[in-house]
Order: C-alpha cells, then sequence, then structure tokens
C-alpha cells in the first residue's frame, strides 16, 4: 500500500472519515505519521476554540478581579483560584461526571458527556482562568500617565476602556498570552487520558501516538513524530502570536518594543 | 457511614493520598539536584558537556510532559532490561527485538519474575519519581540558569578580586546568592509538581485518581455490603478540594520563605522590607 494511499485512507480518521478500522499489524512509519498527524486535528479544534472563547470571559474575569466592587470581584477570584489551584486532569474526571450524573437528570446534558463539548468547556474555562491572571496583572501594570492622558482627553467608561485601557493590557500582557496559548494547545492532549471516551476511536494525536506504542512495545517512533508535530505546532503559534505582537506594538519606537520570549511551558 | 469510610478499600485511597505526598516528597530533592547539576552543567567552559545540557533543557521543555511520561516509562524500562541483558546473559543468540516485541532474557528481567510484590510497586513507584526527575528536573535547571545569571555580575567580580578560584566563587557567591532569584521560579515549579501528580496514574501507579475511580464506581449489593449508584462525581470533587486545599498551604508558606530570604537582599523586594522596617 503506497503512502498516498494511507493518507487517504488515515488522514481524516480522527473525525471518522476513511478507512474504519485502524492499522493492525505491520505499521510502516507513513501510516504513525498520517494517523498521529489526523489525531492533531482534535488538537488544533480543542485549543483553537478555547483559546478564541476564553479570550473574552478571560477579559471579563480580569477586570472582575480588578475591580473595586466586592460583589465582582469574589466570584472572578474564586473562579480563577478554582481553576489555576487545581490539576486540569482532576477538572476533566471531574467534569465527565458531573455531566454523566446530570445527563440522567436531562437529555440536554447528553452531548456534554461526548469530548467534543464537555471536554472543550473545561478547557475554555482553564485558559479563561490562567488568561484571566494574566490580563489581571497587565491590567495592574498599565502605566498611571496613560489612564492619566485619557482622563485628560476627556474620555471616560467605555471609551476610555475600548481606546486607552484595553489595548495597552493587551499589549502588556501578549507576550504572556503567547506562552499561555502554547500552554494550553499542549494540555489539549490530555483530553483523552482522562475520563472523556473517544468514541469509535477518534482520538486527538497522543491517543493515536500511545495506541502504537501499545501495539509495537516501542516507543522511540510515535513519541518523536508526536513531538514533531507539536513543536510545529509551536512554531506557528508562536508565528502567528508574533505578527499580533507586531501590530499592538506598532506605534512603539524599535527599541521599546516587546519581544515574545519563550518561557516554561509546564502542566496545569 | 464512618463504617463505609473505613473499608480495606478506603484504607488504600488514604494510602495512595501517602503515596503522592511521598512522591512529592521524594522528587523535588531530586529534581532540583537534576536541576542543579543540568544549571550548572550549561553554564560550564567545556563545550560538549555545555551542548548536552542545553540541549537536555530545550527539548523537555518543548514537548508536552504527558508525552514524557509516557514515553520515558516504557524507554527506561526497556533501556534497563537491556543493559542487563547485555551483561547477564552474553550468549543469547536471538534478536531482542522480534517484531512487535521486545524479549530479553530470563534473568533480565526487572523487577526478576520471582520477586515478590511489594518490589514490583516499589519498581513502578521508583520509575515515576525517575521520569518526574528528569521532566521537573529540566525546568529546574532553567530556572536556577536564569538566576544564576541574574546574580549581579560586581558580586562576582569582587569574589574574582579577592583572588577566589571559580570553584570558591560559585560555592561561595554565586550558589548562597542566587536562591532569592530562583525562588518565584521555583515556587511556581512546586504548584506546577503538585498538580502534575494525578499523571501518576498514567504511569500505571494505583494513586487517588485509581481509587477515586474504583471506589465511587457503582457497587451493588451483591459484592458490597455498602451498595451505592455512580459515586465517581464526589470522589473527584473530594480529590479536587484536596489540591485546592493544598495548593493554597503551599501558598502560604513559600509566601513566607520568600519574605525570609529576600531579607538583605539587593532587590526590590529587599529594599520594601527595609523601607517598612524603618518606617
Amino acid at each position: 500500500m503506497s503512502c498516498w494511499q494511507t493518507i487517504q485512507d488515515y488522514g481524516l480518521r480522527a473525525i471518522g472519515i476513511g478507512e474504519r478500522l485502524l492499522p493492525r499489524d505491520d505499521f510502516t512509519l507513513c501510516q504513525q505519521f498520517t494517523l498521529i498527524g489526523s489525531g492533531m486535528i482534535w488538537n488544533i479544534y480543542f485549543g483553537l476554540f478555547a483559546l478564541m472563547l476564553g479570550f473574552f470571559l478571560a477579559t471579563a474575569l480580569a477586570l472582575g478581579k480588578a475591580s473595586s466592587r466586592t460583589i465582582l470581584r469574589k466570584p472572578a477570584e474564586w473562579f480563577i483560584f478554582l481553576f489555576r489551584g487545581s490539576p486540569l486532569f482532576i477538572q476533566f474526571f471531574f467534569a465527565y461526571f458531573l455531566f454523566l450524573n446530570l445527563k440522567s437528570v436531562s437529555p440536554i446534558f447528553d452531548p456534554f458527556t461526548a469530548a467534543w463539548l464537555g471536554a472543550l468547556i473545561v478547557l475554555f474555562f482553564n485558559t479563561a482562568a490562567y488568561s484571566g491572571e494574566i490580563f489581571y496583572g497587565a491590567l495592574q501594570s498599565i502605566p498611571k500617565g496613560d489612564t492619566e492622558a485619557a482622563d485628560a482627553y476627556g474620555l471616560s467608561g467605555w471609551a476610555r476602556f475600548r481606546r486607552v485601557v484595553w489595548p495597552t493590557m493587551l499589549r502588556l500582557a501578549w507576550p504572556a498570552y503567547t506562552n499561555e496559548a502554547i500552554f494550553l494547545f499542549q494540555a489539549t492532549a490530555l483530553v483523552f487520558f482522562s475520563g472523556f471516551p473517544a468514541w469509535q476511536q477518534r482520538g486527538d494525536a497522543l491517543y493515536y501516538a500511545s495506541y502504537f506504542a501499545d501495539k509495537t512495545f516501542n516507543p522511540f517512533v510515535p513519541y518523536p513524530i508526536l513531538a514533531f508535530y507539536f513543536i510545529l505546532l509551536t512554531l506557528v503559534i508562536i508565528s502567528l502570536f508574533g505578527l499580533v505582537n507586531a501590530r499592538l506594538n506598532r506605534h512603539l519606537p524599535q527599541n521599546m518594543r516587546r519581544k515574545i520570549r519563550l518561557r516554561l511551558n509546564l502542566v496545569r | 457511614m464512618a463504617c463505609y469510610l473505613t473499608t480495606g478499600k478506603h484504607m488504600s485511597i488514604y494510602y495512595s493520598v501517602f503515596t503522592v505526598l511521598i512522591l512529592l516528597a521524594v522528587t523535588a530533592p531530586i529534581a532540583l539536584l537534576f536541576g542543579f547539576v543540568g544549571a550548572s552543567a550549561a553554564r560550564s567552559r567545556i563545550a560538549p558537556l555545555r551542548w548536552f545540557a542545553q540541549g537536555y533543557i530545550a527539548i523537555v521543555r518543548g514537548v508536552p510532559e504527558i508525552a514524557f511520561f509516557l514515553f520515558f516509562v516504557i524507554a527506561l524500562d526497556q533501556g534497563i532490561e537491556y543493559l542487563r541483558h547485555k551483561a547477564l546473559c552474553p550468549d543469547w543468540s536471538e534478536p531482542i527485538r522480534q517484531g512487535n516485541d521486545f524479549v530479553v532474557c530470563q534473568a533480565a528481567k526487572v523487577p526478576l519474575g520471582s520477586a515478590p510484590q511489594w518490589l514490583h510497586e516499589t519498581y513502578g513507584f521508583a520509575l515515576a519519581v525517575l521520569t518526574f526527575a528528569i521532566v521537573y528536573g529540566a525546568f529546574a535547571a532553567n530556572v536556577l540558569f536564569g538566576a544564576m545569571r541574574a546574580v549581579p555580575r560586581a558580586q562576582l567580580e569582587t569574589a574574582e578580586a579577592y583572588g577566589m578560584t571559580q570553584r570558591q566563587t560559585f560555592w561561595r557567591v554565586l550558589v548562597p546568592q542566587m536562591w532569592v532569584y530562583a525562588l518565584p521560579g521555583l515556587s511556581n515549579l512546586w504548584m506546577v509538581l503538585i498538580k502534575a501528580t494525578p499523571l501518576l496514574f498514567l504511569l500505571g501507579v494505583e494513586d487517588i485518581v485509581y481509587w477515586a475511580r474504583e471506589l465511587g464506581g457503582t457497587k451493588t449489593p451483591r459484592f458490597t455490603d455498602y451498595p451505592h449508584g455512580d459515586w465517581r462525581m464526589w470522589y473527584f470533587l473530594a480529590l479536587l478540594v484536596f489540591y485546592l486545599l493544598f495548593t493554597r498551604v503551599s501558598e502560604i508558606v513559600l509566601g513566607r520563605i520568600m519574605a525570609r530570604l529576600t531579607k538583605g537582599q539587593a532587590t526590590a523586594g529587599g529594599e520594601a522590607q527595609r523601607k517598612a522596617a524603618t518606617a
């Protein structure tokens, strides 16, 4: 079987298109590359949607935590502590069994027990909490002069936020937010290893990588392939976020621009 | 209820909580040691050693650690068995990799097939500790490397001016001063290490996640005196609370240590402390 044939059969296997049975023996390098690559579809799906939705909630959380009103501040603080203080792995398990219990209450919760929605919600809340903390930190370090200038121009309320506070906050937070994004994509690898089942063997990249490792008893091929894909993904994220960073900093002189520096990426 | 929570199986979950705590207590110093050696090597003047250390830090940091957890356990296990195989059974003629199987002679099995159960468990635990130490050692190395560079250059130059050798400068000036710069990073790492402990489950150790799933599952009256429905949600809620408390306590303790370490240091924190004391 040629490699092209394999790609046609398994390229979209992770979303259920193509050959139904996974390869069982005589694993070729091409098969491993194709299947693990098709699993990356899920990693990208989870990461992308969680990141985009999380961005808005994170902004709200940051504003809530910075608010002087207790009724807004306390819930935001608790939300952030809840999701940053406990392991994502346990959050996945808890959410899965929670949805499983809710399912018996009402059939509305049916789709929540599937990974595509349930895990997405957990990741969404989780990244919102982490980025909320980053945005909060940035909000605290907005130069006093900026807001005073806004006041001097007679800007207030929404206009002040939209034109001064928000762009500055994003600009200050962006390098850390880039790391958070990379980190989130790596965390998507946990989804199918927690409670959420992979329906019809449609799993993410790590799911297929461990499938191969289990079948061949040889971790030295699938995991480096997985690493290769993740490093590729990381590079893409860095370049995309770099573009945004350049735009956010476009008004500054060259030597004042904040560079994105890669920092620790860790389990959460 | 009190009877239910003290059944034999429940004792295992309490016991596994201790496993987690022991894992943390054992791993943290080892990872710190790996980190220290790695950071020192990354500053070495011998180029191959430096490249090796920098490569170690870069690779481990670039890949999701969960992949490492799955990878290292098999790789280490097979590596050890392979070395023992070479040493103990030199006249073994068959290839070790037979298609999909990894075959070594009986004497090279680790632990030996005849070994008691507790040895198997300890071996699995030791592998887990080593994996954690390798992965988190790289992160610690990165933190310490940064901290070593953050120590003001003037301090080292002064030491050299006093005629100290490289080694003396390193041990007497650089190492005592770097901790204050390293602590924020290290405490972050500690938090992360706490949150990484549920991954033990993936390494095949029967940890709290395993027991929570096991005990929470539906029990029928046929097999147990305490039948109940699907309680896994509550077991995981308990775990969630356990981890939240643990991180909260760590935060407070680390805050205290930081306050103590900053005392008298030429940093913004130290300056603030001095002002607060004099004011």
